[in-house]
């Protein structure tokens, strides 16, 4: 696809200017961080503008409006229904919005790119069941989500530099399985899996990773070292949560978004939000 | 990355390569040592099928593709190098005409613009390659772009090898109809029944299967192969990692076709014959049965399921012709039912149960 074709916006690209302006950490983890492209001059990462999808008459999304800063750590919450798993997937490219429009930073129309091209640009998504690759070692898999050329003549040519490995070294320490790099991911406990998808998005150096459900699942002691490490990826990259743990929320203390019938019905600090007589009937009043 | 260091199987491998023919050249008829001409050409055709069963390992094994069709790839192979046999026969035909007996037969007068340059070797041998290779390029495009699996995708396969045997029984199509080619008088000049010919093609053999197994461990053990198994187990993850798995398919598949191809140009001169019979159903389920039975996703499993398959099969059709195919069927039953992963894996199984056994009676109780 020509690149003219994912630039909708009339806003100039100042790609120059996403350098100095992305304040990443500059660790092993940051360096590569940069995407060509993507334009986060406005301090925002991701615009979602009227977005409605609707499947046989059943509006998933209606008019849903929604922007993510640089860096931060947003929740979203919501009953079943509310249309968090749709909005995933209308970011992600896997679903098309019937009107609206959805873009990362200034300039990438969501709307009009790939799924493929969506996940090269930046945006990492986690799936609410872990999906790792059980057959292959928790390395291979950290390998084989890497980023770098994806056609099958590279990857028969490909050979691991040093930097790959340290990168992938790194990002096995930050994701506590070091220790696991050699057994099949097939073996590891259900936590160690979802870190290890969330390692499988970290080190391909998203600006954006979108979090379906991460500690579902996990024991207590898990949940806290996932927010721990959610709290040290904020502000290096951007994350959206979607989350039933109010524990968990809490833990993060990001800004909270509650979905209802597929539009924000409430936004803010987690106690305001809880605290929001019209939260309290969506959750409690039927 | 390459395999460098060959495996320390290898100069058995290679001795033993050797050893087959000096037996039949060498050995005087009558020594109990000599190989006749029946176990040289049969070891050779099965070398042949091993070929084959390891392209269709990288495929199904490694890749999660079952194809109930390899046998079209291994047919047009055969039929393209084929050609070639039958314009090297010259004169010397029934009919002594410039053109090939079927044709003459059927009261054509020249050749047909596809056999055009047939009569040169390096054109059969481009065409060995070439011609399997854009028949699966062609057909794996669109079935895997359409994202045609599992089941689906082997049915069609096997509805693909079905239509080109009945293309090719029709005289028509200009392959022979349903006797194919045979009578072939030389290879290269040289005659082609001749111990020596013989012995060469067989060599020949081993060394294709040599240079399929080198093939495949470099595509499974590089990142190529560790995304093709990827895609085996969790399409749509790797997809979601910026994969696109019909890339992979299309490559693996492409490869594995050509494998079958040269096999089959290497097994057409070994037994003198090739028809539409080749492109039979049965002959492709046959080739999946070999790589069951031999171990899936291992490289030598299906070496292993070949030879067993094949000797197992030159027995039964010579004392029970009448019962060859229930003993496939049951053995493929047995092979699905009792050893999910072939011989090697049963041989797996008994060395855990003998480690475990061992270090049993070595712990202090």
């Amino acid at each position: 696809m020509p690149s003219e074709s994912i630039v909708g916006s009339a806003v100039p690209a100042t790609t120059a200017a996403t350098a100095a302006t992305s304040g990443a950490a500059g660790d092993a983890l940051g360096s590569r961080m940069l995407q060509p492209g993507l334009d986060t001059s406005h301090h925002v990462v991701l615009y979602l503008d009227a977005i409605s999808v609707s499947f046989d008459g059943f509006k998933a999304l209606n008019a849903l409006s929604l922007t993510v800063d640089v860096g931060e750590l947003r929740c979203i919450i919501g009953p079943n229904g509310a249309g968090k798993t749709t909005m995933m997937d209308v970011i992600t490219g896997k679903t098309r919005p019937d009107s609206g429009s959805a873009f990362f930073g200034q300039t990438l129309d969501l709307t009009r790119m790939s799924e493929p091209q969506i996940a090269t640009a930046g945006i990492g998504r986690k799936f609410q069941k872990p999906t790792v690759f059980e057959q292959h070692s928790v390395f291979e898999n950290l390998e084989l989500a890497m980023s770098g050329p994806r056609s099958p003549w590279a990857t028969l040519l490909a050979r691991l530099d040093s930097a790959s490995r340290d990168l992938i070294a790194a990002t096995l320490e930050r994701i506590r399985l070091a220790r696991h790099a050699d057994r099949p991911a097939g073996l590891l406990s259900h936590g160690q899996k979802q870190w290890l998808e969330i390692g499988m998005l970290l080190i391909q150096q998203p600006r954006l990773l979108l979090l379906d459900e991460p500690v579902a699942g996990m024991t207590d002691e898990e949940t806290e070292r996932t927010a721990e490490l959610f709290l040290s990826l904020a502000g290096e990259h951007s994350l959206v949560v979607v989350e039933h743990d109010m524990a968990f929320i809490g833990a993060l203390g990001g800004k909270v978004t509650v979905l209802h019938e597929g539009a924000v019905l409430a936004e803010g600090a987690l106690d305001a939000v809880q605290a929001d007589p019209r939260v309290i009937e969506v959750y409690l009043g039927r | 990355m390459l395999p460098s260091r060959l495996p320390r199987q290898a100069p058995y491998a290679l001795a033993l390569l050797l050893l087959v023919p000096a037996l039949h050249l060498w050995v005087p008829e009558g020594s109990p040592l000599h190989l006749s001409d029946f176990i040289l050409t049969l070891t050779g055709k099965i070398l042949c099928y091993a070929v084959v069963a390891v392209a269709m390992d990288l495929i199904w094994g490694f890749g999660g593709i079952l194809s109930l069709g390899h046998g079209l790839f291994f047919a047009l192979g055969g039929y393209a190098f084929g050609m070639y046999l039958m314009r090297e026969i010259g004169h010397d035909g029934s009919y002594h005409a410039d053109l090939p007996d079927f044709m003459v037969f059927l009261d054509w007068k020249t050749l047909p613009w596809y056999w055009q340059g047939s009569a040169h070797f390096a054109w059969a041998a481009l065409l060995v390659v070439v011609v399997p290779a854009a028949v699966a390029a062609v057909f794996g495009f669109f079935a895997f772009r359409s994202r045609i699996r599992g089941v689906y995708f082997s049915i069609i396969t096997q509805a693909l090898t079905y239509a080109a045997m009945l293309l090719f029984f029709r005289n028509e199509t200009g392959f022979g109809g349903n006797n194919g080619f045979t009578d072939f008088k030389r290879v290269l000049e040289f005659p082609i029944t001749s111990p020596q010919t013989r012995s060469v093609l067989f060599v020949l053999s081993g060394l294709l299967l040599a240079g399929t197994l080198w093939l495949t461990a470099w595509l499974t053990r590089s990142r190529f192969g560790r995304v093709l198994a990827a895609v085996r187990d969790a399409e749509s993850r790797a997809m979601f990692l910026g994969y696109r798995p019909q890339d992979y398919k299309l490559t693996a598949w492409v490869i594995s076709a050509v494998l079958c191809g040269l096999a089959g140009a290497l097994y057409v001169p070994q037994v003198g014959i090739i028809n539409p019979g080749e492109m039979s159903p049965a002959n492709s389920i046959e080739i999946a049965i070999w790589v069951a039975v031999g171990g899936r996703g291992t490289l030598i499993g299906p070496v292993l399921g070949a030879f067993i398959v094949n000797l197992a099969k030159t027995v039964f059709t010579s004392y029970f012709p009448d019962y060859w195919l229930f003993f496939l069927g049951a053995l493929f039953v047995a092979v699905t039912l009792y050893l999910p992963e072939g011989v090697l894996g049963l041989a797996a199984r008994v060395r855990a149960v003998r480690d475990r056994r061992a270090a049993a009676a070595g712990a202090p109780s």
